[in-house]
């Protein structure tokens, strides 16, 4: 055991950070760094640029096209990244669709998707939640048809992250109805550019825009965008929401969310003192960096084994859990270090990036948004309740 | 010992019931918010002729002869509808302090309008660096012939767009925090040398940043006396927080009855969610955090007309700290108990976990209150 890095993976660190440097719009940056909403082609640049590096699908093997990093060369670009304020990549093509094509998926699949998910070219949205499915997924009813050479799909999909902005969406469709729930459902890739296909905005409660409802009306869909066996679906549903759970923990982006509460603590007075002199919220601050530290942990944890040729089982449903609730505490320590100047709306600020002179200090109107908006982490890809009751069953046996 | 409504506060109850039931459906609320001023004349107007923008005022000063209960009893219901109309800012700061602090003339001209429905107040005393220090003060007032010259900056003044009257806080003596040396001042809402940037709050009320530069007032703008507001003001704070502590005690229990209603109707697995225990429990401890919220609201409002001020401001602070643990613990589990749908701004139930939120931040935060209460009962 050595918790420190060999001189390769330093010089491997310090190569990333370079590059990142080098790389990353300084605009872009900004955004990322003071915490502004990003439009799609901030992120199509930035995702592009690490394309041409071959480091976008950083987490695939090189048989696929990735840069095969190790366990812990993911580990240092994750971090990297984060602390040199790149955005997040966007997890649709890269973690989600992309292992799945390559797992699951023909030659012809191979082919014709996964340069395009590498070099970011094209985007990709998520269509498993329905209206009645949420944790409960395989109870979804959007119904695929086959008929000759192609599906009918008619249906509705929700919780669509992004979907505004995405060319194609892979789908859970249920191709035999009388199955066991499980047992009927397919993975269906599908140009959003079908007709047939309606998005609808659903606006959250910080007033953003940022996920859909899409609407399937006689959509047309080749059957050789079907991965895997029809009425396989669910083999390549767990597999995508093992790999998404992963992801979901974020500890580079709670570390540089503590960082920036530490910043705004320092920054922020009471009673003419740094509000970071206060030891009540002092301590709270330590509370939540140690819970990171934990997290960060297990999470290497997980990486060394996987490094044995482990695959992660149920047990980074814990990752899930625990880096949700860290993500909402920042949030909301955030907005407590703010105090009142939290309370004024401003969205052409918050959701525009106009140049509107902000109300308070300029880190101030983001703070009750981000804390409204981050109560979605512990509800989604799989709410914690949900999670908590795989670990019980898979892990614990109870 | 009796804990019971009048037959009085009973009806009282009945009509804020009704007019929530009237004129806050949740569709309307969202119609009311998206209006430019962000609350509607006619739903003040009736508030007016209700009698409550007087219930709490003495007869003597034109109002009803009610008091905390009946305010305690109306911002109830008001948190129900999630109520936009500025009542706290005029009514329970600007009346309340015109009221306690007022010469028989202010009275006369500020407080009997307001009670028809004719006047409205906002109360400017946070800036930047203030957080939650009522003191910590700088907008300077200084002596200009008979009269002041107001100069300096306030924040998140709510109900500025619209209010006829500003109570503004200054310092007319010493420097920083120093409690003595504050001066309250009774401004027109138009007056030369205020500029105003109005905007939404985060739960759709209206506030403005204010700069006062060399605001000339009149010798009868004064409210109470030179370097002592203070005092009027920590005691108009405690009997606001106990308004919003009434409030919040109305949000939880509408959050909580539409909790209740999404999991016994939402059905996941075949069954409707309420019937997994882990929601089952989540939901009882929704119910007993209300149920403390309420009690403490109801101790604070019976002890906040007490005469010793430590009395006071023990139970202000006990209460808001309980309704910010209890409105964050409510909102929180409505909202993740509601899944995906918690999150939209499509349901009501996002837009009482903001109301929750800011209630919580306005006037001390829950930490805040701990560190004052513990100060105030570790002493004593």
């Amino acid at each position: 055991m050595d918790l420190a890095f060999t001189a390769d993976e330093q010089k491997f660190a310090a190569d990333v950070r370079a590059f990142v440097r080098a790389n990353l719009a300084p605009d872009i940056r900004d955004k990322v760094k003071n915490g502004k909403h990003l439009i799609r082609d901030d992120y199509m640049r930035w995702q592009q640029a690490l394309g041409r590096q071959g480091w976008l699908v950083y987490t695939w093997p090189k048989k696929h096209g990735g840069p095969g990093f190790t366990p812990a060369q993911r580990y240092i670009f994750e971090n990297v990244c984060a602390e040199e304020y790149a955005p997040g990549i966007i997890p649709f093509g890269t973690k989600m669709v992309g292992p799945v094509i390559y797992t699951f998926g023909t030659d012809e699949q191979k082919t014709k998707f996964l340069p395009a998910i590498r070099e970011s070219t094209v985007w990709w949205c998520q269509g498993y939640s329905e209206p009645g499915s949420g944790s409960d997924l395989a109870s979804l009813r959007t119904r695929a048809e086959r008929r000759g050479d192609h599906y009918v799909v008619n249906g509705s999909k929700t919780w669509n992250t992004m979907g505004h902005w995405a060319d194609w969406i892979f789908c859970l469709v249920r191709t035999d109805p009388k199955a066991k729930p499980q047992e009927g459902i397919s993975f269906l890739l599908i140009d959003m550019k079908t007709p047939g296909i309606t998005v609808k905005p659903i606006i959250m409660m910080d007033g953003g825009h940022e996920v859909n409802e899409v609407f399937f009306d006689n959509v047309e869909v080749p059957v050789a965008n079907l991965v895997g066996k029809e009425n396989g679906g669910w083999t390549c549903a767990k597999f995508l929401l093992a790999n998404e759970r992963l992801g979901i923990a974020a500890v580079p982006q709670s570390k540089r969310g503590v960082e920036a509460l530490k910043g705004i603590a320092r920054a922020e007075h009471e009673d003419g003192k740094p509000l970071i002199e206060n030891q009540a919220f002092a301590e709270k601050i330590a509370d939540l960096e140690i819970q990171v530290t934990a997290l960060e942990y297990t999470e290497l944890r997980v990486l060394s084994q996987m490094a044995h040729g482990g695959q992660p089982g149920p047990e980074v449903s814990g990752l899930k859990i625990r880096g949700s609730e860290i993500q909402q505490r920042i949030t909301e320590l955030t907005m407590e270090a703010v105090g009142e100047y939290a309370a004024p709306y401003l969205p052409s600020l918050v959701w525009h990036g106009s140049n509107e002179e902000p109300v308070g200090p300029a880190y101030a109107h983001q703070a009750a948004p981000r804390y409204f908006n981050t109560r979605k982490t512990t509800i989604y890809g799989g709410s914690n309740e949900i999670q908590k009751g795989i670990i019980s069953k898979m892990v614990l046996g109870l | 010992m009796d804990l019971s409504l009048s037959d009085e506060q009973k009806q009282l109850q009945e009509a804020a019931e009704r007019f929530v039931r009237d004129k806050y459906p949740f569709d309307s609320r969202r119609k009311i918010a998206a209006t430019d001023r962000g609350w509607l004349p006619e739903n003040w107007a009736q508030m007016a002729e209700l009698g409550w923008l007087g219930m709490a005022f003495s007869e003597e000063d034109g109002g009803y002869g009610g008091g905390p209960i009946e305010t305690m009893i109306v911002m109830e219901q008001f948190g129900k509808g999630l109520v936009l109309e500025p009542f706290v800012p005029t009514v329970v700061l600007g009346g309340g302090m015109i009221g306690r602090a007022g010469s028989k003339a202010q009275k006369e001209a500020l407080l009997a309008p307001m009670i028809e429905g004719k006047k409205q107040f906002a109360f400017a005393w946070l800036e930047r660096q203030s957080r939650y220090n009522l003191a910590d003060v700088s907008l300077k007032a200084t002596k200009e012939g008979n009269g002041w010259s107001l100069s300096g900056h306030k924040g998140v003044v709510y109900n500025a767009p619209v209010a006829d009257n500003i109570i503004v806080l200054a310092r007319t003596a010493g420097a920083g925090r120093e409690q003595k040396g504050l001066t309250l001042f009774v401004v027109d809402g138009k007056a030369k040398g205020i500029t105003r940037r109005d905007y939404p709050t985060q739960d759709a009320f209206r506030a403005s940043e204010l700069t006062f530069d060399k605001v000339s007032v009149g010798a009868d703008a004064l409210l109470g006396k030179v370097d002592e507001g203070f005092a009027v003001v920590e005691e108009a704070v405690d009997r606001t927080i106990v308004a919003l502590c009434a409030e919040a005690t109305g949000c939880m229990d509408a959050i909580n009855a539409a909790t209740l209603e999404y999991i016994k109707t939402r059905k996941q697995f075949g069954v409707p969610i309420g019937k997994f225990q882990v929601l089952q429990h989540r939901m009882v401890d929704c119910f007993t955090n209300a149920q403390e919220a309420r009690s403490m609201t109801l101790m604070a409002t019976l002890k906040i007309d007490d005469k010793d001020p430590i009395v006071r401001a023990k139970a202000a602070s006990g209460a808001k700290v309980q309704i910010g643990k209890s409105g964050k613990f409510c909102g929180q589990s409505a909202v993740q108990m509601h899944g995906g749908m918690g999150v939209t701004d499509e349901l009501s139930v996002s837009h009482y976990f903001k109301r929750l939120t800011m209630i919580d931040l306005m006037f001390g935060n829950q930490q805040h209150h701990l560190t004052r209460y513990s100060n105030l009962a570790m002493a004593a």
